[in-house]
């Protein structure tokens, strides 16, 4: 199954040319878009993604859904990149060593359970 | 405007029920209500009903025909689905088809069927309550998303897991002796503390408990109570919805629920009442952290204050406010579809003074349920107030 917007996303973001949209009021958003979510504005370009962002929350999940079952226990975390926040799984970091503000910058790697693409987050 | 009065109320035992089919659950809150209301069912206009996971649970969508013919009504029947907040927003447009003089008397509620699948899947289920492409793909779980905003909040503000647990031991002391709740036992703090983790900061006790059950109520207008002779003693005085962007890393606050801020705004409004006229509440903690933050939300506490509440004893059945006398979500079982619902079938109990928690709350008049969907995506908020 496809799903046009994201699929191109995950690949640029894989690729290490992750982008965000922006609308001329300079509020970010992450595609598929066809208006600004804050402002409504219809004119939406792409911006680089920032190299690096800060972890804002974070959870250790233990209990996985069937898709990421293999994956326990992993890191996922809400990371603020400016312009956009991201959300994804923690890695290369121990978990006790995690913590709100810790700099990572993000890629796509494959998740253990079923080998699909998942945004991941390392430590910069 | 038409007042709207809470005729009858219905619940079935919240609880495990695997071999029940849907139809069945909703049909018996429906009889139960419909008993208690005393209203003959050629009078009910509409039905007005919340489902979540039907789809997936029970291969069955299109459910609102179906249970209406299974509680024994021709009437039109609409299913509506908000997540956690489903039973809720078919509540409020109950509201407002009498209010709008549409109907005079309407059947509100909802059913959700949960154990016939494994924990697993449920798990898998209730994430699409979460946005696909940008956080289940990403292994956010429904937990797992609600510990973000634990993490979040406990980061903003300060608080610790011992103050979520006094919420899970609180609430699982108001469920005792609370006929329809799925855990009618005590929960320590102890206890609640050292259970697994799920996905940490929350543990297992932080949870509330996979579910099968169904709720109705009978809503009229006070026209036809007065016409009919129906002792509808509660009526609903205030009603108000609120939404936010679907994923939490597009929200303005990951440690503030602002749509329940704008619905629990709107139905202040509405009745004419504020958050200091407030009696008890049953709030939306599917997660001891949800309690917290829709405590804040509901303008009873300040941001950061709420999360001590418990521990403090204020919103314990002997403090200022009780909240979850039910035993709320995380004892008295959270049947999604049915949850909000439930929550207004036990605020008139408890109003009306034939809840086993109505002792604690004698005198009280005026109470507020609160639903939220999602991640509190979207939430309703309804006041209730006791009328002559």
């Amino acid at each position: 199954m496809a799903d046009s917007g994201y699929d191109e996303w995950i690949a640029a973001v894989e690729a290490g040319e992750g982008y965000y949209l922006e609308c001329p009021e300079g509020h970010g958003s992450l595609p598929p878009r066809r208006t600004c979510p804050h402002c409504g504005a219809l004119e939406l370009g792409e911006e680089p993604l920032p190299e690096s962002g800060t972890v804002e929350t974070y959870s250790v999940v233990h209990v996985a859904a069937p898709s990421f079952q293999g994956d326990t226990p992993y890191a996922t975390a809400v990371v603020d990149f400016g312009p956009v926040r991201l959300t994804g799984v923690v890695r290369g970091v121990e978990f006790d060593d995690l913590e709100v503000g810790t700099a990572v910058g993000v890629t796509v790697e494959e998740h253990e359970t079923t080998g699909d693409p998942v945004v991941v987050f390392r430590r910069r | 405007m038409t007042s709207v009065r809470v005729a009858g109320v219905g619940l079935t035992q919240f609880g495990r029920h695997p071999d029940r089919t849907g139809r069945d659950l909703f049909a018996e809150a429906a009889f139960a209500a419909r008993a208690d209301a005393g209203v003959p069912r050629q009078d009910i206009e509409a039905l007005h009903y919340g489902n979540f996971m039907g789809a997936l649970a029970e291969h069955q969508a299109h459910q609102g025909p179906l249970v209406a013919e299974a509680a024994g009504l021709s009437c039109p029947a609409t299913r509506y689905e908000q997540a956690c907040a489903s039973a809720g927003v078919a509540a409020r447009q109950a509201i407002k088809d009498v209010r709008n003089g549409e109907s005079d008397v309407v059947l509100v509620g909802g059913m959700e069927r949960m154990t016939n699948l494994e924990t697993a899947e449920v798990t898998e289920s209730l994430a699409i309550a979460a946005d696909e492409l940008y956080e289940v793909r990403a292994g956010i779980t429904f937990p797992g998303a609600y510990a973000l905003m634990a993490q979040a909040y406990f980061s903003k503000f300060g608080g610790e897991r011992e103050d979520l647990a006094h919420i899970a031991a609180k609430n699982h002391h108001n469920a005792v002796n609370n006929e329809f709740a799925q855990y009618q036992r005590e929960v320590s703090v102890e206890e609640a503390l050292d259970s697994p983790p799920v996905a940490e900061p929350l543990h297992l006790f932080d949870a509330c408990p996979i579910t099968d059950g169904a709720s109705a109520l009978v809503l009229v207008s006070d026209e036809y109570a007065e016409e009919h002779d129906v002792d509808a003693p509660v009526e609903i005085t205030g009603t108000g919805q609120g939404g936010d962007k679907m994923a939490l890393q597009d929200r303005e606050h990951l440690a503030q629920t602002p749509a329940a801020t704008k619905a629990a705004e709107e139905a202040y409004a509405d009745s004419g009442r504020r958050p200091e006229d407030i009696e008890v509440a049953e709030v939306h903690d599917c997660f001891t952290i949800a309690e917290v933050l829709a405590l804040e939300s509901l303008g009873f506490y300040d941001p950061g204050e709420a999360i001590g509440a418990a521990r403090r004893g204020e919103t314990t059945r002997d403090g200022d406010r009780p909240v979850n006398l039910s035993g709320g979500l995380k004892a008295k079982g959270h049947p999604v579809g049915a949850t909000g619902g439930s929550q207004l079938v036990e605020m008139t109990r408890l109003l009306r003074g034939d809840h086993p928690n109505s002792d604690v709350v004698a005198d009280a008049e005026v109470g507020l349920t609160h639903n939220a969907g999602g991640t509190v995506a979207s939430a309703v908020v309804h006041v209730l107030e006791v009328v002559n």
